[in-house]
This record gives C-alpha cells, sequence and structure tokens, in this order.
C-alpha cells in the first residue's frame, strides 16, 4: 500500500512520543483500541489552570496511518481548550493525512483516543 | 548491494538468468515458435520435442512417468483440476473430502466450492507447530471419503507435513490423495516412487522459473481419474485444453532441471544464512518463531516481535522485501489464518514477518537485513503502549480491550 508523504512523515519523526504521571490529577489519559484488533493508543494530555491543553504526549501499536493518526492528534491538540479538542473529527485527521478508506479506522481511534483523555481529565478534576 | 532487498521467495522467485534464456529461444519467427499440437509441420513438430523434453525434465525431478504430468496455468489451476475434477469424478463413490485449516487459499476454496454443490469437508486442525500428523488424517477418513488434500511445505511457516506417511494411510483406505507442493519443488527430495501420492500440484515460479505456468501430477499406477475443468481441443489427454505456452513450458523444465541439479548446493548455503538471520534475531526479547523450526524448509523463517504490529514494522523495512501476517497488507482485516490456527493469539499474529531466502540471497543482504529488523523493531518498541506495560509488568492478556 502507498503512504501518504504526510503519514510517512509522521511515522518517521513522530511527534510528542511519550508518556506522562497518570497520577497527576491535570493529565487524562485515554487508551483505545485492543492488541487483537492490531490498534492500541494511548494518549495522554496535560491542561493547565484555564482549561487548555499544554502538553499532549502519545505511544501508538499499530499500522503507520494509526502512528501518524495519534501523531497529528498530540500537535494538533496542544494550545486548545478541552471544548475546541473535543469538537475535532476524524475526517479532519483522515483528510490531513490522505487515509485511504481501509485505513479511516484508525483516525476513529485517534478521536475516540482524545475524547476518552478529555473525559478522564474531567472526571479526575471533578472528583 | 542492491536496495530493496528481496527476502520474499515464497511469495515468488525471479527466474533463473538460464531459464530465461531457454525462455527467449522459444519466441519468434528465427526461433522455435510453433504451436506443439501442429502435427503437420516442423514448426509444430519441434515446439513438440521442446515440449516433451520439458515434460520429462518436471518428470525427472518428481522421479515419476512424464505421462503422469499434465501442464498448466499453475498451482492454483492444478488445485483446481485435482480437487474438483477428482470429487465430481468419484462423486458416485461418496461426497466426503479431507484437507486442513492452513491449507493455501486455492485448495480451501476450491472445497468450499464443493460444499456449495453438497459435498461434506473436514478441515483438520494442525498442530501448535503447523503439522498434519498421519493419525489426524487416519482418524478423519470415512467411508464415504474419496479425497486428502494437504500441502507438502506451508506457505506461511514453511513447515513439512511428512507425505510419505499420510500417503500410506491414504493408499490403505483407498481414498485419493492431492499433495500441493508449490513450495516444496527445489527446497525437498520428491519421489513419486516412495510417496503415495495420486496428485501433485507444481508450479514454476517458486523454483526459479516463470509465472504462468504450473503443472498437475496424476498417478497413471494405480490410475487416477479426473473431470476436465478446462473444456476445448483435447489437450493434455483431454484433462487440460488450451494451446500449450511452449516458451513457458521450456522455461519450467530448465528451472525443475536446474532444481534436481543444484537443490543440495542451494539448501546447503541457504540454510547457513537462514540460520545467521535466525540467530541475529533472537538476541532480542520477545521474539518467538510460528511453526516447527525442525520440520521446516530452509528457506523460511517466520518470526513474530511482540508488541510491535507487522505492517508499521514493514513501513521501517521498506530496503527489505518481506511479508507479514498481519490484517493491514492484506484487504481483510483479520491476521493470517494459518498463524491463528496453530493457536498464535490475534498479538503474535499481527507482529509476525515471513522472510524467505532465496538462491540469490548473499550474507551481505542478511547481516543488513538482521541490522535493520534490529533497529526497527527497537524504534516501534519505544513508540508501542504495549511495551511499556510489558516493561511495567502488566498482564496485556488480562486486560478488557474494547474491540473496534
Amino acid at each position: 500500500m502507498a503512504y501518504s508523504d504526510k503519514v510517512i512523515d509522521h511515522y518517521e519523526n513522530p511527534r510528542n512520543v511519550g508518556k506522562m504521571d497518570d497520577t497527576d490529577l491535570n493529565v487524562g489519559t485515554g487508551m483505545v483500541g485492543a492488541p487483537a484488533c492490531g490498534d492500541v493508543m494511548r494518549l495522554q494530555i496535560k491542561v493547565n489552570a484555564d482549561g487548555v491543553i499544554e502538553d499532549a504526549k502519545f505511544k501508538t501499536y499499530g499500522c503507520g496511518s494509526a502512528i501518524a493518526s495519534s501523531s497529528l492528534l498530540t500537535e494538533w491538540v496542544k494550545g486548545r481548550s478541552l471544548d475546541e479538542a473535543t469538537a475535532i473529527k476524524n475526517s479532519d485527521i483522515a483528510e490531513e493525512l490522505g487515509l485511504p478508506p481501509v485505513k479511516i479506522h484508525c483516525s476513529v481511534l485517534a478521536e475516540d483516543a482524545i475524547k476518552a483523555a478529555i473525559a478522564d481529565v474531567k472526571a479526575k478534576r471533578g472528583a | 548491494m542492491q536496495f530493496p532487498i528481496y527476502l520474499d521467495y515464497s511469495s515468488t522467485s525471479p527466474c533463473d538468468p538460464r531459464v530465461a534464456a531457454k525462455m527467449a529461444e522459444c519466441l519468434t519467427l528465427e526461433a522455435n515458435f510453433g504451436n506443439p499440437a501442429s502435427r503437420s509441420h516442423k514448426f509444430g513438430w519441434k515446439a513438440e520435442e521442446a515440449v516433451e523434453n520439458a515434460r520429462k525434465q518436471v518428470a525427472d525431478l518428481l522421479n515419476c512417468d512424464p505421462r503422469e504430468i499434465v501442464w498448466t496455468s499453475g498451482a492454483t489451476e492444478s488445485d483446481n483440476l485435482a480437487i474438483k475434477g477428482a470429487a465430481h469424478f468419484y462423486s458416485k463413490k461418496g461426497k466426503h473430502i479431507i484437507t486442513s485449516k492452513i491449507e493455501h487459499k486455492a485448495v480451501l476454496d476450491s472445497c468450499r466450492q464443493l460444499e456449495r454443490e453438497g459435498f461434506e469437508v473436514t478441515y483438520l486442525d494442525p498442530d501448535s507447530k503447523g503439522l498434519i500428523s498421519p493419525e489426524r488424517v487416519a482418524a478423519a477418513i470415512r467411508p464415504d471419503t474419496t479425497l486428502v488434500s494437504l500441502m507438502h511445505v506451508n506457505n506461511e511457516i514453511g513447515v513439512i507435513n511428512d507425505i510419505e506417511a499420510i500417503g500410506k494411510v491414504t493408499r490403505e483406505h483407498g481414498v485419493i490423495f492431492h499433495v500441493d507442493a508449490a513450495q516444496s519443488t527445489g527446497k525437498l527430495p520428491i519421489d513419486m516412487e516412495t510417496m503415495q501420492v495420486d496428485l501433485m500440484s507444481l508450479t514454476a515460479h517458486k523454483t526459479y522459473g516463470p509465472k504462468g505456468i504450473g503443472a498437475l501430477f496424476v498417478r497413471r499406477k494405480p490410475r487416477v481419474r479426473l473431470e476436465p475443468q478446462m473444456h476445448g481441443g483435447g489437450h493434455e489427454r483431454g484433462m487440460r485444453s488450451g494451446t500449450l505456452a511452449t516458451h513457458q513450458i521450456v522455461g519450467m523444465g530448465e528451472a525443475f532441471h536446474l532444481a534436481m541439479l543444484e537443490m543440495d548446493s542451494d539448501n546447503a548455503r541457504i540454510l547457513k544464512l537462514r540460520n545467521r538471520l535466525l540467530e541475529g534475531l533472537q538476541g532480542m526479547e520477545e521474539v518467538y518463531v510460528n511453526g516447527d523450526l525442525d520440520h521446516r524448509v530452509a528457506a523460511n523463517l517466520n518470526i513474530s516481535f511482540n508488541f510491535v504490529e507487522g505492517e508499521s514494522l514493514m513501513m521501517a523495512l521498506r530496503n527489505l522485501a518481506v511479508s507479514s501476517g498481519s490484517a493491514c497488507t492484506s484487504a481483510s482485516l483479520e491476521p493470517s489464518y494459518v498463524l491463528r490456527a496453530i493457536g498464535l493469539n490475534d498479538e503474535l499474529a499481527h507482529s509476525s514477518l515471513r522472510m524467505t531466502i532465496g538462491r540469490f540471497t548473499t550474507e551481505e543482504e542478511i547481516d543488513y537485513a538482521i541490522e535493520k529488523v534490529k533497529e526497527a523493531v527497537g524504534k516501534l518498541r519505544d513508540l508501542s503502549p504495549l511495551w511499556d506495560m510489558y516493561k511495567d509488568g502488566v498482564d496485556i492478556s488480562k486486560i478488557q480491550w474494547a474491540a473496534h
């Protein structure tokens, strides 16, 4: 399968790879996917007092498109409010990366990951 | 070194230059272009002679009679002709067929078609090493069984079934035995004097011959009958009509002739390279060889790198031409049915690479491959949340994952 230049770029130079301290109340973690399906994404965001995402990290087990989707997402969410980040749609990711139809599920997973991370940090802060 | 490095010989092999040279002699006006079925002039006679010489070369590799070789377009057609042809011909005797879950799609899909026509098929489970035992075959045979179809060497994991022992079982029970040998010619000795095989599918392009040509061995003693699947001018004793492709056939003949001459030296060299590759990769953590390592052709290494997904691994290995059992390499999203059938969990099936070595592989290429695979696996594990969890001592199999 031929990959777009953007997928290759994110795959070869993934942005914001890493892990944050999950015990920090300002850190939200979204882990989605399943090893059996060939994709697992862990997306983490750190939110400041103003509700703005100041940092994001990811690790992904999956194909190049899955890695690129999560890498791109970490770039996009930085500096956005939680509401703005919630509004990111999988189709935006798929379009930006030029994903073919069989890889759309990678972008869906990325959207699920950011939604899960936001829900996690909201729950933690609410507690 | 030429990039990318070709390590996918079980998918197809290049033509040996000696094969290509022989083929080129059968194309143009000045050369041997005639129709082998033309009986009225020299062009036909000369082409027929070349075809019959090639038939002898193929028969020699199998130690059988040249009259037992029927030309086809390749192993897929041979499998179709053997399975559907025998099942139909003997359908009055019974309508039960035995095969295994890890056969090539050409066998499995032919069986599926027969099921739609009212035949019953038993799909045997291989053991965890990928092998089908003669006992398992014997236990599945019923009074209405007419055909057993099993592969000699598995295309994904390279493991070798004991065809001689299984042939004894089928012969005892008077059941036709079909063997797909697409992956074994030139890699293993095949002897129709000692192997009680009734039908054997062959192809040229995995043994340094051209694509688009194959053959079916059809035993004469005891005689095996088939219903033809291709109707027409009655070529190949009525079993497979169609003008014979002289250049392709000559190519297959030469390729099989070279296989006979060079099998031992090829195998010795290839085994050394395979072992070098295996040793180079086994130093890493969480690396698993898929399928039996002892009952395996020298050319094949199928290996899983836990916590790394196969497609992303291949993406990192753009300078290596390899294949993966990962879902993402095919149109379906299921990982390899062969790896699943030998009991691999989905993660390990998704994490597999098949590297197959051939006549033109060099030590330098293997060393390069080792270095690149190690580098890529290391990089992808640094990116993998599953690797993190493994390193933190989390048991991934105990986690409730949401399937998607």
